[in-house]
């Protein structure tokens, strides 16, 4: 069989490589000798050294190699060589199985296969031991009690670490008497009941199954509960925010470090919609992002002058900042970038402008594409139209997540001033708090009462520094102040 | 052929008999040769119907005016003529082929048979077109179109790297299961059409056999024929233990009409029929528990596909197992229960486990339906049901005799449980009693499992060849190619599969081929089609396929094989090694 399974190890015959070629290092097969700790020698590599300092003698651990970046655990198809074997280097020794295929692993060492620890058939996780390599034929009978002390095989459970204290949170929103919680279980002992999927999960985000609690049908284990557990959002996110790529869950740090505090007694968990779950990983996404802030104040009498007259026609404010905003960027096409994996500027032909709108238990940001070219009257349509889709959702994915700049105005509630988080993949968001009468000192020293509002703008450093932001800044306020240009 | 000459002699059948004449009259006179209706179902293949079509459509063509023109003599002379029935082997019959169960076994019978001008009624106690149409491999295609597309649309993954943006995939349950419905009505209409077009007599009740060439069907009616083939299919086997309530816990007759998607099914039985309700069920947001007697899934496919298969099927999908264990009872979700599964180890018979989920699908093969029969009137008893037949589909007695003018074709004699298997015997059958033998090559009929992607197979498996070669002594060699060096499977982002070749390097006979992968059903007949015509891989490598097509993986396929005999002649001999 040995020969049969090889086939799927080879290289590919086309460019579409089978997923582990590309988390390999090099060589077209994996090789896995690492030498172990047990060897004294401070030359590993250097054969005359070694014999010289030699002070036990050298018997190397053959590991389960990682054959792909998913794997977490390899099954031993089948050993090539048996005990006793001797191995030069370069050859196969074992054919293992991973989730994704049967590679033939090679060995790094000559050398003789002294015991094998993981039989065929068996599974172990990646690094642990599966044979014993040893030098000479002396060492053998060392490498077969050492082996010997090694087996019973380590199973995979034996590695994860220990499963957090059973503190899981508990997820019916229904308040509940103290922790424990009485599982509705049928008659017969407490059986953990547990679905395929939610099982899967369970191994492949290390949560030990016994642990969580079941909300399911009949108590049962199911894949939510799993996640709730390992804390990390349902992995069917539909992405709801602007820019972001729509990414599978991080492959979640092991959850069990994460201490939530047992929860008051009568408080409610709400698992989150898709959409919380995807502007909550959106939001941390963000973090990884180096981002800073510039404020300016902007006189808006004759902003609002302007809106005055053109209300009547339907143009909203939102439009207004939204068209004030893409004709700064026209002249700043720096802040209308993105950030390219954090190697290069890539400088978007269109300027999309996404507005932040809060909506029941969420947020969505529609998106005015080419907001530079299109009229007043038409973006105070066309944003009419988003909003109305919005409330009935039916935005298409590019009508939210196609925006390289985003506003959001709190203006209207009052606030002054904000700080607003940029959205991954886009280079500023600019926050507009609400316009108040200041009084201002003109240059002759006369005060007088303008309507100011503080427009505060968060961008990404790595593409836009602080003078790109402040020319940007100025280059708005004075649209914003001399609007005529808004209705041309 | 002569012999043939028949006639309904008893007057109250006469009627019938004029009827079916001037039907069967009819194409004869309207219709090119070609006309019997050549309808595919269920992969029901023309290669079965036509090596050597053309010469052969004239012959029939030529039968069929003979046998019109002794019609009308019979009738002229014949009419009033009447035979008293004594119980003994009537002398003269009122059908030349009479065949018990319209299923596709019995339909490709007789098709064939009208097509070699023999005068043939079908008898059917349930519906046209049997499990295949009604319970089977129709609908359930209806339903894997539809998880097919779920997949893709689900597959963001996918869709992303075709640059394609789709919002979230959703389904309507009763949509998907009228579609499965309307299919199979219209396909049974297709069928009964394509008879009643032919001339074939549709008789309706269950046939019982009540002696040689005699048929009781439904309560009175009885019918004589000179040849007789039983071609009454299964039924799904439910093992004891296990109560089936058809809600919670259901066969695959009830698992086709989709009446729910339950949230958490357990599969008792991993062969193509769980796989396929799995690919269906998961692609429909249910979770899945295999029950597996043996200790490895999908036992019967060859060990290598079956693990690629496994890898591609069942482990990324929300799929768990149990292999190894039998369920030894189950019972129905009642009482706010949930359907409840006890598992016994299937070596030692201990108790191992109890399942508690919201549906079982009960999935542990077909069990023929031969009971009521009344095989026992002429001394033919079943072997846990299956009808005991030679390789020519004759029916065998208790003391293995063949019995006279009786044949048994499809899952009724266990031989190979595949539609265009049953409907092949049916032809071979008729091609016997036309008078030209003919012996089936089971190994060239293929069989495809239509899961995403589809696994398909004809001929031996490795382990199978491996013995047979150890048996006879000749090497075996392995060809493999795989998916992803075809530039169609690429284009579609569907490189996952693999093409497996077992073949004699001494003489290039093609032992077996196994696919899995994209249309892998489809692809399967080139290899089919050579092992039914005997034709070598240093043949066959050198035919052209067109570029770019999935059809390459099977030319890379033979063209890697190494051969050691260089050019074969037209007929290729075996060679003694």
């Amino acid at each position: 069989m040995a020969s049969s399974s090889s086939f799927l190890s080879r290289p590919p015959l086309s460019k579409a490589s089978i997923s582990f070629s590309s988390s390999l290092s090099s060589g077209s097969l994996p090789q896995l000798f690492l030498p172990s700790s047990s060897s004294y020698s401070p030359f590993p590599s250097n054969n005359s050294a070694r014999r010289i300092l030699t002070v036990r003698s050298k018997i190397r651990e053959i590991f389960m190699p990682a054959l792909s970046s998913t794997m977490t655990e390899g099954k031993i198809v089948s050993w090539v060589k048996s005990e006793g074997d001797r191995l030069s280097k370069g050859e196969s020794v074992v054919v293992v199985e991973s989730d994704k295929a049967d590679m033939d692993v090679e060995t790094f060492y000559d050398g003789i296969l002294a015991a094998i620890v993981v039989p065929e058939g068996e599974s172990a996780p990646v690094g642990a031991p599966i044979g014993l390599l040893a030098e000479t034929e002396e060492e053998i009978a060392e490498a077969r009690a050492k082996a010997a002390s090694k087996s019973p095989p380590s199973t995979p459970k034996a590695v994860t670490p220990s499963p957090p204290p059973p503190i899981s949170s508990p997820a019916p929103a229904i308040a509940q008497p103290p922790p424990s919680p009485a599982k509705p279980v049928s008659d017969g002992p407490m059986k953990i009941v547990a679905t395929p999927f939610a099982k899967k999960l369970a191994k492949q985000h290390k949560v030990d199954i016994d642990s969580v609690v079941g909300t399911g049908p009949f108590g049962r284990i199911t894949p939510a509960d799993v996640e709730a557990a390992a804390g990390i959002t349902p992995s069917k996110s539909i992405g709801t925010n602007a820019g972001s790529k729509i990414a599978e869950p991080v492959p979640s740090k092991p959850a069990s470090p994460v201490t939530t505090p047992p929860p008051i007694p009568g408080s409610t968990v709400v698992p989150f919609t898709t959409m919380q779950a995807a502007v909550s990983k959106n939001m941390v996404d963000s973090l990884s992002v180096p981002t800073f802030r510039v404020g300016y104040p902007v006189t808006t009498d004759a902003l609002d002058a302007l809106y005055e007259k053109v209300k009547p026609k339907g143009v909203t404010m939102t439009a207004l900042l939204a068209k004030a905003a893409a004709m700064a960027l026209v002249q700043h096409p720096v802040v209308n970038a993105t950030c390219k994996e954090g190697k290069s500027f890539a400088y978007n032909s269109r300027i999309n402008i996404a507005v932040a709108v809060a909506i029941d238990g969420g947020l969505i940001t529609p998106v005015l594409q080419d907001a530079d070219k299109l009229d007043l009257y038409l973006l105070s349509e066309k944003w009419k139209e988003l909003l109305k889709k919005t409330r009935a959702k039916q935005l298409q994915p590019n009508e939210y997540n196609s925006g390289t700049f985003t506003l959001s105005n709190l203006g209207m509630f009052g606030v002054d001033r904000f700080d607003a988080i940029l959205p991954p993949g886009q280079g500023a968001i600019m926050a507009v708090g609400a316009s108040k009468p200041t009084v201002v000192a003109d240059a002759d020293g006369f005060f007088s009462v303008k309507s100011k509002m503080l427009v505060n703008v968060t961008a990404d450093h790595r593409i836009v520094y602080g003078a790109d932001l402040a020319a940007f800044l100025r280059t708005f306020a004075k649209i914003v102040e001399n609007p005529e240009s808004l209705t041309l | 052929m002569q012999s043939s000459l028949s006639i309904s002699v008893s007057p109250h059948t006469s009627l019938t008999v004029q009827r079916s004449n001037r039907n069967a009259l009819e194409p004869l006179a309207f219709a090119p040769p070609s006309k019997p209706l050549n309808l595919r179902f269920c992969g029901l293949t023309r290669e079965a119907l036509g090596f050597s079509s053309l010469r052969r459509n004239s012959d029939s063509f030529r039968f069929r005016l003979s046998s019109s023109a002794r019609v009308r003599r019979a009738d002229k002379f014949f009419v009033s003529a009447s035979l008293s029935d004594n119980g003994s082997p009537p002398k003269t019959f009122d059908y030349d082929l009479l065949i018990v169960g319209a299923g596709v076994g019995g339909h490709g019978a007789a098709l064939h048979a009208v097509e070699k001008g023999l005068k043939t009624a079908i008898v059917e106690g349930d519906v046209v077109g049997g499990t295949c149409v009604n319970r089977g491999c129709v609908p359930s295609k209806a339903l894997l179109a539809v998880s097919g597309r779920m997949r893709e649309l689900q597959n963001d993954h996918h869709l992303r790297a075709l640059g394609l943006q789709v919002s979230a995939a959703g389904y309507d349950r009763q949509g998907v299961a009228d579609h499965a419905n309307n299919l199979a009505s219209k396909i049974r209409n297709n069928l009964t059409n394509s008879m009643k077009a032919l001339g074939v007599d549709i008789l309706t009740g269950f046939g019982t056999i009540l002696g040689p060439q005699k048929v009781k069907v439904g309560s009175d009616k009885v019918v004589t024929a000179k040849d007789i083939i039983i071609a009454t299919g299964s039924v799904p086997f439910v093992p004891k233990g296990i109560e089936v309530d058809g809600k919670t816990v259901i066969t695959s007759d009830h698992a086709l009409k989709l009446e729910s998607v339950p949230d958490w099914i357990a599969i008792v039985g991993s062969g193509y029929i769980g796989l396929e309700f799995s690919d269906v069920y998961t692609a429909l947001g249910s979770e899945v528990t295999f029950i597996e007697a043996l200790d490895q899934l999908m036992p019967g496919f060859d060990p290598e596909i079956g693990k690629l298969a496994q890898r591609v099927l069942i482990n990324p999908r929300k799929i768990d197992y149990h292999t190894g264990v039998f369920a030894t009872k189950i019972t129905p979700a009642k009482d706010g229960k949930p359907v409840t599964i006890e598992l016994i180890d299937a070596k030692t018979k201990e108790p191992k486990d109890t399942l508690e989920v919201d549906a079982a699908l009960i999935a542990t093969g077909r069990a023929p339906f031969t009971h009521g029969l009344g095989l026992e009137n002429i001394n033919v008893a079943t072997q846990r049901g299956f009808v005991p037949v030679d390789e020519r589909m004759r029916v065998m007695d208790s003391n293995g005799n063949l019995v006279p003018h009786l044949y048994c074709i499809g899952d009724a004699n266990g031989k190979m449980m595949l539609a265009h298997a049953a409907s092949a015997q049916g032809i071979s059958v008729v091609e016997q009693v036309t008078g030209r033998d003919h012996v089936l090559n089971h190994l060239s009929i293929p069989a495809a499992c239509f899961t995403h992607p589809e696994i398909s197979m004809v001929g031996l498996t490795e382990p199978q060849a491996r013995e047979k070669a150890e048996k006879e002594g000749f090497e075996i060699s392995i060809a493999k190619t795989s998916f992803k060096a075809n530039t169609k499977a690429l284009a579609e982002n569907e490189g996952e599969g693999l093409a497996k070749l077992i073949y004699r390097p001494d003489n290039g006979e093609i032992l077996g081929v196994h696919i899995f992968g994209l249309h892998a059903a489809d692809l399967i007949h080139e290899a089919s089609n050579a092992i039914a015509l005997g034709t070598r891989i240093q043949d066959i490598k050198l035919a052209v396929h067109a570029h770019p097509t999935l059809s390459e993986v099977l030319d890379e396929l033979f063209k890697s094989a190494k051969v050691k005999a260089h050019v074969s002649g037209p007929v290729s001999e075996p060679i003694a090694v």
